[in-house]
């Protein structure tokens, strides 16, 4: 079962170390981690998710909570958050595939953000399964090369995860 | 505000926290520190090698109670605190180590003596700092000497270059600010009503109490409510002492090789209220059939314990004290039961005993004469085969007089562990109860202890063998004793003199009593060297993997 986390931390050297050496330690596996700063330069927010029973699940929040940066650990249901994650995706591309490529990035409201005789770099943003599904699309035209952010996720509504 | 180096810092700031004692050893980049405390009231114990001064410190903590302090150098002087400090992680200890690093221009190109320690000690340190300019060092020290000694204790280590001792500062110490770290202490009172009445409507009930017992002091409360309820005590190797052996209720040490009148109440209990320990594998045998008819309250101050190894009914995160203090209000005075009978049964049915000699010396006779002749003494061990002997044929009646390594099971540890708390509390008679094995591991400190005049006693169950190990070749691999004959070498005893220690043998039963009381007597730190029974095992034990249930008499 997939979960997600975030994780609310100082930005101080050696944090992500710190989180990502309790995973290994403890056994606990990372599906996908991203990291950037808040609002508060002092802090940063992790979105971490796991694939993990609801008792490892526990572990792994408590174990996170008890390293002195780690600042607030919430779980986050994934019926009451928003999640997005941001792919860019080069695919090769000639004049006569690109109005079908072109048509599918409409499709999935992405964008062409390079455009060369050869290729093209889509962007794409969306839940975990939309960018799975463009990404199986287009390799019929074959992917060169694809990059992925790893999940960021929040809590909808009013209610929020802060320090 | 005053301006001073950063090494003066340093010491400024041990002064705030109350530091008395440093053990440790200089090296290059501790060259600006070492002689800043030359000009320091602090005083510094040189070891001969940083591991004894990591346990030293561990030891030192363990006696009294107080956050122990170790120093090293960068590069090896660091790596050989690792196992010490590992040590303390996992049983739990408050300390403070120092090491030297490289200048931090220096950092990350693999300079002379450089190690990147904060990255090695990362899993073993409750915490730890890099300091990378002098005026980080005054709130570095304010919180690392409050990380470990407050919720559960344990190790943090702060690693400071050549260059942080050097560089000058405007000093003043801190407010804490850590706002990731806020331990729990007080207690959720509907939990703790929960808790009693399960307590109160227990037939069965089993209290297992462990090390948070003893670095909460929760001994009297602990005292307190087992009389109330009437509920018999078992402790772990952590918790010796938490509770009086010599009382009705106790029942000794539970697990691998607690009593059979322990494991057994274990498994009959209706309800199981553990405090302060973490039911490790050598507790509980097989967690699937660990107290099958028992309901669990679990009292502990790290909330990551609760659920870690075993499903728990009724969880109370909080210090132990609180707990306990808390839960005395809600119980009342519970008679004498029918199974207070059954474990007094059993506590007359299968008491610890061993086979007698007349012409060889029995370990567990040793360990017998140390508690008769010695009842108040701090009782320090290494580890296997003497550490099990110490724990179960020597009365403990007192929460901080048995100190020994838990979770890591450190060979090595117990003698500069001894030199540790008999520096911290020089008035106690400390005695590390050894095996040949285990103290050739830091028999060095011999120099330590002479020329620092910290006169602790050892007392070696010399069995020429690496008993415990041994001990599972003989039950588990067909008495194939690969590696594990030590033959008696050194003598002990010309060892002991070589560094100007005292140094005692007894190689018959009737001599044994004579060598203790000669050997305590004098001031000079003392080697009894005990020529006991090879193949003496023990007893009894649960096989590793197998159910408390199935725990065996051995036969010697």
């Amino acid at each position: 079962m997939k979960h997600t986390i975030a994780v609310i931390v100082e930005n101080k050297p050696g944090v992500l170390t710190r989180i990502s050496g309790l995973f290994s330690r403890r056994g606990f596996n990372i599906d996908s981690l991203s990291v950037g700063a808040t609002d508060n330069p002092d802090y940063s927010r992790m979105t971490i998710t796991v694939n993990c029973d609801e008792e490892t699940l526990e572990q792994v929040i408590k174990q996170l909570s008890k390293l002195i940066n780690v600042i607030r650990v919430s779980q986050l249901e994934p019926k009451e958050s928003v999640e997005r994650e941001l792919a860019i995706i080069k695919v090769s591309a000639n004049r006569e595939n690109r109005p079908e490529i072109m048509q599918l990035v409409s499709i999935f409201r992405a964008k062409i953000i390079d455009v060369s005789p050869r290729s093209v770099i889509i962007e794409v943003t969306g839940d975990e399964e939309k960018v799975d599904a463009i990404e199986r699309l287009l390799r019929q035209f074959g992917i060169k090369e694809l990059a992925r952010t790893g999940k960021v996720s929040m809590v909808r509504g009013t209610k929020v995860v802060q320090p | 505000m005053a301006k001073m180096t950063g090494a003066q810092a340093i010491l400024e700031s041990l002064k705030r926290e109350g530091v008395d004692v440093i053990f440790g050893l200089p090296g290059g980049v501790l060259l600006p520190l070492y002689d800043a405390i030359y000009s320091s009231e602090v005083r510094h114990i040189l070891v001969r090698h940083e591991q004894a001064a990591a346990h030293a410190a561990d030891g030192y903590a363990r006696a009294t109670g107080k956050v122990g302090v170790c120093l090293a150098t960068s590069g090896p002087g660091a790596t050989n605190l690792v196992t010490g400090i590992a040590n303390a992680y996992m049983d739990s200890v408050p300390m403070v180590a120092m090491t030297g690093q490289v200048n931090t221009n220096l950092i990350g190109r693999d300079a002379f003596q450089e190690a990147d320690i904060t990255g090695i000690t990362l899993p073993i340190t409750k915490h730890n700092y890099l300091v990378r300019k002098a005026s980080e060092l005054p709130r570095v020290f304010r919180e690392a000497f409050h990380i470990a000694r407050t919720g559960r204790p344990g190790p943090v280590l702060i690693d400071l270059p050549r260059d942080v001792t050097v560089e000058e500062l405007e000093y003043s110490y801190p407010e804490l600010h850590l706002p990731g770290y806020n331990p729990s202490t007080k207690v959720h009172q509907l939990q703790i009503k929960r808790a009693a009445e399960a307590l109160m409507s227990a037939e069965r009930p089993v209290i297992y109490a462990g090390g948070g017992v003893r670095y909460a002091n929760a001994h009297q409360e602990l005292f307190e409510l087992a009389l109330k309820l009437n509920a018999p005590v078992t402790t772990t190797l952590m918790g010796v002492g938490v509770f009086p052996e010599d009382h009705p209720l106790s029942l000794g040490m539970l697990g691998m090789h607690g009593t059979k009148y322990a494991n057994y109440s274990i498994q009959g209990a209706d309800l199981i209220l553990a405090v302060g320990a973490r039911f490790d594998d050598r507790v509980t045998g097989k967690i699937a059939s660990f107290a099958p008819r028992a309901k669990i309250i679990h009292i502990d101050v790290d909330p990551a314990e609760i659920g870690k190894n075993v499903r728990v009914d009724i969880p109370v995160v909080g210090d132990a004290r609180n707990a306990l203090a808390e839960l005395n209000k809600f119980v009342t005075q519970k008679p004498w039961s029918a199974w207070n009978e059954r474990v007094s049964t059993w506590k007359c049915d299968y008491p610890l005993c061993y086979q007698k000699d007349e012409s060889v010396i029995k370990p567990q006779l040793v360990v017998e004469k140390l508690c008769e002749v010695c009842p108040d003494a701090i009782i320090v061990t290494e580890v296997g085969q003497n550490q099990m002997w110490a724990a179960q044929f020597f009365t403990h009646k007192d929460p901080s007089r048995f100190i020994s390594s838990g979770g890591l099971g450190t060979m090595g540890y117990g003698f500069p562990a001894a030199i540790g708390a008999k520096v911290g509390r020089p008035d106690c008679q400390v005695i590390d109860v050894a095996g040949d094995g285990s103290f050739q591991m830091n028999i060095q400190e011999l120099a330590t202890a002479v020329i620092n005049d910290i006169p602790v006693k050892v007392a070696v169950l010399n069995n020429g063998v690496l008993g415990m190990v041994r001990q599972w070749q003989t039950l588990f691999f067909g008495e194939r004793y690969s590696h594990t004959t030590l033959g008696q070498v050194p003598d002990f005893v010309k060892v002991a003199e070589a560094y100007g220690a005292l140094g005692l043998r007894a190689t018959k039963p009737s001599e044994v009593e004579d060598v203790i009381r000669e050997g305590l007597a004098s001031d000079k730190p003392t080697v009894m060297d005990f020529i006991v029974a090879k193949d003496e095992k023990v007893s009894p034990m649960v096989p590793a993997g197998a159910s408390l249930s199935e725990i065996l008499e051995l036969e010697s």
